[in-house]
């Protein structure tokens, strides 16, 4: 649409248009005692300068962002270039200015990658060169690539599609609603209409991860530990937006992390996990190694560390086990975990 | 010498966000200086100090403090080029939420946190919607979901902008953020003549002039009444 088609639209029929307007318009007092029926041209012309001023108000600026708002929600709804099939890195150097070890670093949807090395070797930085679509234009040099093109700007500046989604122990949920609600809200910022089922979805999923269940009423301040984490993972699977997610480990307490690990990658995310637990960094299908700043090695996960991973695996299961008897008031015994 | 003007709430952590972009353009053997506009009180000075940036630091007192930027800050872009800094950043608070202290040409940058509530984008007024840059900080704790809210909220208030998210303690996007606040290219030569981006709010009514006593009889200039009954 041009300017002017827009100004004889009201701001009513340009939300039947484009509903992601509705957001765009709720945040404009300036109108908000104006009848939204009128033409956009009408309602400039109801305002005087008293009234402009006292709501900050300039016509020009008004129109660029709306029409701004309009071409870049067009670009994103739909869009195949926003679909993730494939991220690889390209090598930079280390902190002493070696070039990294590797021709390309590929991650795909559905699959894990761990990452591992002592703290200060790098780690955050090959996070933040993911997260910023690197471009030889950070320390490391190293270069992103997004289904193996050069990637479009978008990902780099625009507050509405991040390419990296964060989980990370020391977060905690801080908004005074229920469960529902906050989920409601979420899908609401992502566009999502008739967002019923998708929320009962992430409920039940985060339901399944936690020890204890809650119910679609608890605030989200009242929930555990676990409980919080588990919800986090679900709406971060079910809803975020972004095709990468990084986890920066995930406690062991209360939650089943194997299942975290599924949802997410059912999801078709490319997960990305910081941890030195060996539970985890086995399951993932790669780990990087890094040291001095630099990916040192890229290792496949062996057929041993699998059978090993097993094993671990049964271990956590009876100490889970014992969790949950513990929590009903039972006594131990021996034989029951052998 | 650049010059980018910072605003945002208080204990946004702006200062914070500062000092980390400053430290990646001094690697970049790039000289930067500051000036910290407040009202009453601030320590900040200090922390740039310790930082080794120079700082020059102005408070308002009775006047109102971003009135006080504009009469202030030609000075102070003068002394920053005689420093021969390569960038001067000016930071100040945003009090009344209605005015923004930016200038046309001269890039902006709004500061907001993650913590300070979901209206919160809506209720800010040309501070964040005449900004050019966005930098929301305290992503690292609070959830996913409500970064994600957050961000919306500020993308549909301010579409245009470039919206990024910095951690001020451990300085997780300040590199990002820093590449964007220094341009080669951009020189400035002096603030004569360049504008405001918005006007400041009209005032002027007895008690800017320092009336204390309460009731109509002594209310004159530019007064306005709440209308309590249609309220």
């Amino acid at each position: 649409m041009t300017q002017r088609e827009i100004l004889q639209q009201s701001p009513q029929a340009l939300i039947e248009k484009y509903p992601f307007l509705s957001a765009f318009f709720e945040g404009q007092h300036w109108m908000s005692k104006l009848n939204p029926e009128q033409s956009l041209a009408d309602l400039f012309a109801l305002i005087d300068d008293e009234h402009a001023e006292d709501h900050a108000f300039d016509v020009q600026e008004f129109i660029s962002q709306l029409m701004d708002f309009i071409a870049e929600m067009k670009a994103f709804i739909g869009n195949e270039t926003f679909q993730v099939h494939q991220l690889s890195i390209l090598p930079g150097t280390n902190k002493s200015g070696e070039p990294e070890g590797f021709e390309k670093l590929v991650f795909e949807p559905r699959t894990i990658t761990s990452i591992v090395g002592p703290t200060g070797s790098g780690k955050s930085r090959l996070l933040a060169d993911i997260e910023w679509v690197a471009q030889g234009d950070t320390q490391t040099q190293r270069r992103i690539l997004i289904n193996e093109e050069l990637p479009d700007n978008a990902w780099r500046f625009s507050g509405n599609r991040k390419l990296v989604a964060q989980l990370s122990q020391n977060m905690n949920f801080v908004m005074d609603l229920t469960v529902t609600e906050f989920l409601a809200l979420h899908a609401k910022s992502r566009m999502v209409t008739d967002s019923g089922d998708l929320i009962m979805r992430i409920i039940s999923a985060a339901n399944e991860l936690a020890g204890e269940k809650f119910s679609p009423d608890t605030a989200i301040t009242a929930l555990s530990g676990g409980q919080s984490r588990a919800l986090m993972i679900a709406d971060t699977a079910l809803l975020s937006q972004s095709p990468v997610v990084l986890i920066d480990e995930i406690e062991n307490a209360g939650i089943d992390r194997k299942k975290a690990l599924e949802i997410l990658t059912g999801e078709d995310k490319i997960v990305l996990m910081a941890t030195h637990d060996p539970l985890l960094a086995l399951m993932a299908d790669q780990r990087i190694v890094i040291k001095n700043g630099g990916i040192h090695r890229i290792i496949k996960t062996s057929a041993e560390e699998r059978t090993l991973l097993s094993e671990l695996e049964k271990a956590d299961l009876k100490q889970q086990q014992m969790r949950t008897a513990l929590r009903s008031g039972a006594v131990l015994q021996r034989d029951m975990y052998l | 010498m650049n010059l980018v003007t910072i605003s945002g709430p208080p204990s946004s952590g702006k200062t914070a966000v500062i000092l980390k972009a400053a430290e990646n353009l001094k690697k970049r053997g790039l000289k930067v200086g500051a000036v910290k506009f407040d009202c009453l009180h601030t320590d900040d000075d200090l922390a740039y100090e310790k930082a080794g940036i120079p700082v020059k630091k102005g408070l308002s007192g009775s006047l109102c403090p971003d009135h006080y930027f504009v009469s202030n800050i030609e000075a102070v872009a003068a002394w920053g080029m005689e420093e021969g800094f390569d960038l001067l950043v000016s930071e100040s608070a945003g009090l009344c939420n209605r005015c923004s202290p930016y200038i046309k040409e001269i890039k902006a940058v709004c500061v907001i946190d993650n913590l300070s509530g979901i209206n919160t984008p809506r209720k800010i007024g040309p501070m964040l919607r005449m900004a050019d840059i966005v930098v929301i900080t305290k992503g690292d704790i609070v959830s996913q979901a409500e970064r994600e809210v957050f961000a919306a909220g500020v993308y549909a208030v301010n579409p245009g902008a470039v919206i990024m998210h910095v951690n001020g303690l451990t300085g997780q996007g300040a590199y990002e953020l820093s590449t964007l606040l220094f341009d080669e290219r951009t020189k400035l030569d002096t603030l004569k003549g360049k504008k405001l981006r918005f006007s400041m709010p009209s005032a002027l009514c007895s008690y800017c002039l320092g009336e204390t006593r309460i009731g109509e009889s002594y209310q004159m200039g530019n007064v306005r009444k709440m209308d309590i009954k249609n309220n």
